[in-house]
């Protein structure tokens, strides 16, 4: 059990996501970095879809109402625990009246608190999620406020905690360096397969979207990355019927800047989709920062599929570690 | 406030199509590695979409399909994990265009009584005034047709409706109004709808209905289906 002490807007209770009503028109929402929350389940021995706490918006400051193990994932926010420092990537266990404070990151966007046992909030449509927009999921279908007491599911009379201080891992961002060294590093590198209006665009446009670095504008948030830096024009306007979307889809309205559609986006919109962020690429999307580039690098089908190999793996090497270093 | 009424007037089941109609070849695309975006050829026409019903029907009931996701005229299948055989995939799935038949509307009808104009309907001058129609008769003309739910989507509960009266076309703002109350009646383009959640639009407002087109109490929680119909009754006007 943690009390939120102090809190900016936009923090909220997710699990991975809320798949199987987007034909009712209900969003996905869930995480922007998905391979944070799991790997910070896997260190507590929670399920991978356990609800964690999505840390946008810095300092965020929780008192613990219990001993309580814990895990702080993602962006590196130089995390403490009352007066001791936490690596990044880091678990440990805290008791009962300890403070654990976040701060604007030094890297990375978005952190994860994840808490043993998962957060304790209702399913609704068979997910934990806070669907903002529509004020349900999550806590009460709202960002965390100060003062809100948030419950887990483990047992908090009997914590099992870490042993000499807890577990962390290497950051994926290690693991899994993002491709192509022939830009600098500024540029981050997102793979993407093409869709459906690829080809209405002509020849020069489709340069210009693979040679563009893109900057992530200010108008960018869980619901897209709207995109500056070049103007992609049709040759002439395609009339699109609404259809359904899926997070990574870039899309490009008649102003000609493209948005890359994610966790909070509608299920249906109807602008020209361009290309599709690939699935393997969509967390590191989901830690870059407002204001920062990217650069979009073609991949075929095949390639992109393979893409989440090295990912599966990164995931599974944790998991094995952690449940070895447990039975220890 | 009364709320909506639902009847069931029309028995349920399959069109049989007599002859297959010849069809232009669909559109088949990619978005990501876990969908493919089935789309119709040609105009927007009602019974093309009743043949994007039965392909969800049956794709819903495939191995590794997560969910079937109507658009209008088009069809998304989100599969749990990448196709193995891509190409396998998408001839299965255009077999199933070209052998499935219509599916007949769902036989449901839902009642939604309208309060026609006043503050909430506050572009039903401008409706009027574009179509060379007096407010009464775009009323009329709103409220004798009837619409179909070809599918829900984009937000919670919003049903995309067929069957607007050419008469009462009117294309949407360039810059929407700011806040629009949910429940809102709306004319945008050649669409019918009722706003689900209060936020910017840029449809036009002739009115406000009460009946809640999304309830997490319910089951399913979205009052409207792909298939349904509906009708806009006047419960008041307000010039």
């Amino acid at each position: 059990m943690i009390e939120v002490l102090s809190t900016l807007s936009l923090n909220t209770v997710q699990d991975l996501g809320r798949f199987g009503s987007r034909h009712y028109g209900v969003s996905t929402s869930g995480v922007m970095d998905p391979v944070a929350l799991v790997i910070g389940n896997i260190l507590l021995g929670n399920p991978d879809n356990a609800a964690g706490i999505e840390v946008q918006t810095f300092p965020f400051v929780v008192r613990f109402l219990a001993d309580t193990n814990f895990a702080v994932t993602g962006a590196n926010t130089a995390a403490t625990l009352d007066d001791f420092g936490l690596p990044s990537w880091w678990s440990a266990t805290a008791r009962r009246g300890q403070t654990l404070t976040l701060r604007p990151p030094s890297s990375g966007a978005r952190a994860y608190l994840t808490l043993a046992g998962g957060v304790d909030v209702p399913v609704v449509l068979g997910s934990r999620s806070t669907h903002l927009r529509s004020e349900f999921g999550g806590f009460c279908g709202r960002s965390l406020e100060q003062g809100d007491v948030l419950r887990t599911f483990a047992s908090e009379t009997d914590p099992a905690p870490w042993k000499a201080g807890g577990l962390g891992v290497i950051p994926p961002a290690f693991v899994l360096p993002s491709r192509g060294a022939t830009t600098n590093d500024k540029v981050l590198r997102v793979r993407v397969l093409r869709a459906g209006e690829y080809d209405l665009f002509p020849t020069a446009m489709q340069e210009a979207f693979w040679t563009t670095d893109w900057k992530i504008t200010h108008h960018s948030d869980r619901g897209g990355y709207r995109l500056a830096g070049n103007t992609l024009k049709l040759a002439t306007p395609v009339e699109m019927r609404s259809y359904g979307l899926v997070a990574g889809i870039i899309q490009v309205p008649p102003s000609g800047e493209p948005i890359i559609q994610l966790s909070d986006a509608n299920t249906a919109g109807g602008y020209p989709k361009i290309a599709t962020v690939i699935e393997a690429d969509l967390w590191r999307l989901g830690q870059a920062r407002l204001g920062s580039f990217i650069r979009f690098e073609e991949v075929d089908y095949e390639a992109a599929v393979d893409a989440m190999t090295p990912v599966a793996a990164y995931i599974a090497r944790i998991r094995r570690t952690t449940d070895l270093y447990r039975s220890f | 406030m009364a709320s909506a009424m639902i009847d069931t007037i029309r028995p349920n089941r399959a069109t049989v199509t007599a002859e297959r109609p010849a069809l232009s070849k669909p559109k088949l695309s990619s978005i990501g590695t876990r969908a493919l975006l089935l789309e119709a050829p040609g105009a927007f026409e009602l019974r093309q979409q009743k043949r994007m019903w039965s392909v969800a029907d049956e794709v819903v009931t495939w191995a590794d399909v997560e969910e079937a996701v109507l658009g209008v005229t088009n069809l998304m299948v989100v599969f749990s994990k990448p196709p193995h055989d891509l190409e396998a995939t998408k001839a299965a799935l255009l077999d199933a265009w070209h052998r499935l038949p219509e599916k007949a509307v769902s036989g449901r009808v839902v009642e939604i009584p309208v309060i026609y104009g006043g503050e909430l309907g506050s572009d039903l001058s401008a409706v009027s005034a574009y179509s060379g129609l007096p407010p009464e008769e775009i009323i009329r003309i709103h409220s004798a047709g009837e619409y179909t739910v070809c599918a829900i989507g984009s937000s919670p509960g919003f049903g995309y409706l067929h069957g607007l009266d050419p008469r009462i076309f009117m294309p949407r703002k360039t810059v929407p109004a700011l806040r629009m109350l949910k429940g809102t009646v709306t004319i945008g383009g050649m669409q019918a709808g009722i706003s689900v959640s209060t936020g910017p639009n840029g449809w036009n407002a002739i009115g406000w209905a009460a009946t809640p087109m999304f309830d997490l109490a319910k089951t399913p929680p979205a009052l409207l289906a792909p298939g349904d119909q509906i009708r806009f009754l006047v419960e008041r006007i307000e010039l």
